[in-house]
């Protein structure tokens, strides 16, 4: 895995979005699709039918042997003995100092084999990471290049994706995962997401990217580039690192409070069960934020009037003091409008609160609103 | 990307803007389709209301697409005496017909013979050629 200079990375994806006629874009040092036919027409093929995603660059980082779950229980914010086998949970990493190092999906393989996928910016920086804090746990090895995977989201995602891999997996629960064949290609499917929309998160092995991915066109979904992921996903309220969470802000600010387990057990090591385990790293630092009480929390916000606000906004109080900062923001084309997310003072956290936006020499009102901004309409199934 | 040429009969800024000298002298103001492939799908256009002065190559609105905001350069000196209203409402006006229903604004111009410091359609091609 080379980071930093040299040439963009591609996936195992790459020459079909080309192909394509892809807009490809750099993107933390990979090139990949920003947009295929517009970003507007994307989101809405996810909103309404099914969209899919090459998200190969993330990375895969597999922790095994008897120690496995208390390295992964030292490293993560959330509660990994909840965990049974083939289900998942989304949590932060924390440095010592409580600041977040990236945020995660744990997959539990089996009693001694988990998986960690992080974001495709971050794999150099987890990797060690991960090593330098439990590598004496568990054999911890980053498989982020053998690994294609490919998100598959829409309210058609899961049938189309049943249709092609098998019946068995409409049983999949919400983070849940199983196995299952894609076009002779052995595929695990993970009911996860970052769009607001049902659908699965497909590994393959990187070779069998391109014929799942292709199946996948053959069954009618539109492939999507970054620039609606990032709609879609800010209009479902969900935190991008290095906008929204990163190593200055803590999970307790950044909303993630849910993912947050102070009080969960320790994992004492497998390879020596006398042996106490230790609180997850950060989890002091955290636990002395929460006893103080925070100092600025994560809103989302709903712009009023004809306005955009962007990411490096101000928010200032009525003296014209910058007193938060816009970390996302952007057009709503689902719900109409523009949205975004701002670190704002604790007192003007709660809905309905009105904070004034100051950008490129003016201002203008947002309203702080509670909760994602789309929420997918109920379903039957 | 669009392989269409830009129209002979436009002048164009370094900055993806077209100018059209209207038969009263008035000056129309508009984004290129280079500017508008590069953008994307524009969501919203700010401009300034009719009456406003604007100096030339100095930022005289903001044209948002769904990922970015982008300034827009003014390329003459003198008062907006027109503005597209339109876009308020259809700002994808700009996508579909840049040269056209895209307009942005009208300027009257102090000085007439600024015109002559804007790029032909054959200057502005050769730009775009050189990776503009």
């Amino acid at each position: 895995m080379s980071t930093g200079t040299g040439p963009l990375l591609h996936t195992p994806l790459h020459d079909q979005h080309v192909a394509r006629g892809a807009k490809m874009v750099d993107f933390g040092g990979w090139h990949m699709p920003l947009q295929y036919e517009g970003i507007l027409a994307e989101h809405r093929a996810v909103r309404e039918a099914l969209g899919i995603f090459d998200v190969s660059h993330m990375g895969e980082i597999d922790f095994t042997g008897p120690g496995a779950l208390a390295a992964v229980q030292r490293l993560v914010t959330n509660d990994a003995t909840k965990l049974t086998d083939g289900k998942a949970l989304y949590t932060c990493v924390c440095y010592p100092d409580g600041g977040i190092v990236d945020d995660c999906i744990v997959y539990r393989r089996g009693p001694q084999d988990f998986r960690i996928v992080v974001n495709a910016a971050n794999i150099a920086k987890d990797f060690a990471f991960f090593k330098e804090h439990a590598g004496a746990l568990c054999s911890i090895e980053n498989h982020s290049d053998e690994v294609g995977l490919i998100a598959v989201q829409g309210p058609k995602a899961r049938a189309v994706v049943a249709s092609l891999g098998g019946e068995h997996l409409l049983k999949i629960p919400s983070f849940g995962f199983a196995s299952g064949t894609i076009a002779g290609v052995e595929i695990v499917a993970a009911r996860t997401g970052y769009t607001g929309e049902d659908g699965f998160e497909l590994f393959t092995p990187a070779a069998g990217a391109v014929p799942v991915w292709q199946a996948l066109l053959a069954a009618g979904a539109a492939p999507i580039g970054l620039g609606a992921r990032d709609t879609l996903r800010l209009e479902a309220r969900l935190s991008l690192y290095g906008n929204d969470i990163d190593q200055t802000t803590t999970p307790l600010e950044a909303g993630l409070g849910w993912v947050t387990k102070l009080d969960k057990p320790h994992v004492p090591s497998g390879l020596d069960p006398l042996t106490r385990g230790e609180p997850f790293v950060g989890a002091e630092a955290l636990a002395r934020q929460k006893a103080e009480g925070l100092k600025r929390t994560l809103v989302g916000f709903r712009v009023q009037d004809r306005n955009i606000a962007r990411p490096g906004a101000d928010v200032v109080d009525a003296s014209g003091a910058v007193i938060g900062r816009v970390t996302s923001g952007g057009p709503a084309p689902t719900v109409g409008g523009a949205v975004g997310m701002a670190y704002v003072p604790l007192a003007l956290a709660a809905p309905g609160t009105v904070l004034t936006i100051s950008q490129r020499g003016r201002t203008f009102p947002a309203e702080v609103v509670k909760g994602p901004f789309y929420k997918r309409p109920e379903t039957a199934a | 990307m669009s392989t269409s040429r830009p129209p002979d009969h436009l002048r164009y800024t370094k900055d993806h803007e077209w100018a059209r000298v209207e038969s009263d002298g008035a000056v129309t103001v508009g984004i290129t389709t280079h500017a508008v492939d590069a953008l994307g799908d524009i969501t919203m256009v700010t401009l300034p209301a009719a009456g406003t002065a604007v100096e030339a190559g100095k930022r005289f609105g903001d044209i948002d697409s769904v990922k970015a905001v982008s300034e827009l350069f003014a390329p003459l000196t003198g008062e907006i005496v027109a503005v597209n209203d339109g876009l308020n409402d259809a700002p994808e006006r700009v996508n579909a017909d840049p040269y056209g229903d895209g307009w942005m604004v009208r300027i009257r111009p102090a000085n007439p013979a600024e015109l002559g410091g804007l790029l032909t359609a054959e200057a502005y091609e050769r730009l775009l050629a050189d990776g503009g």
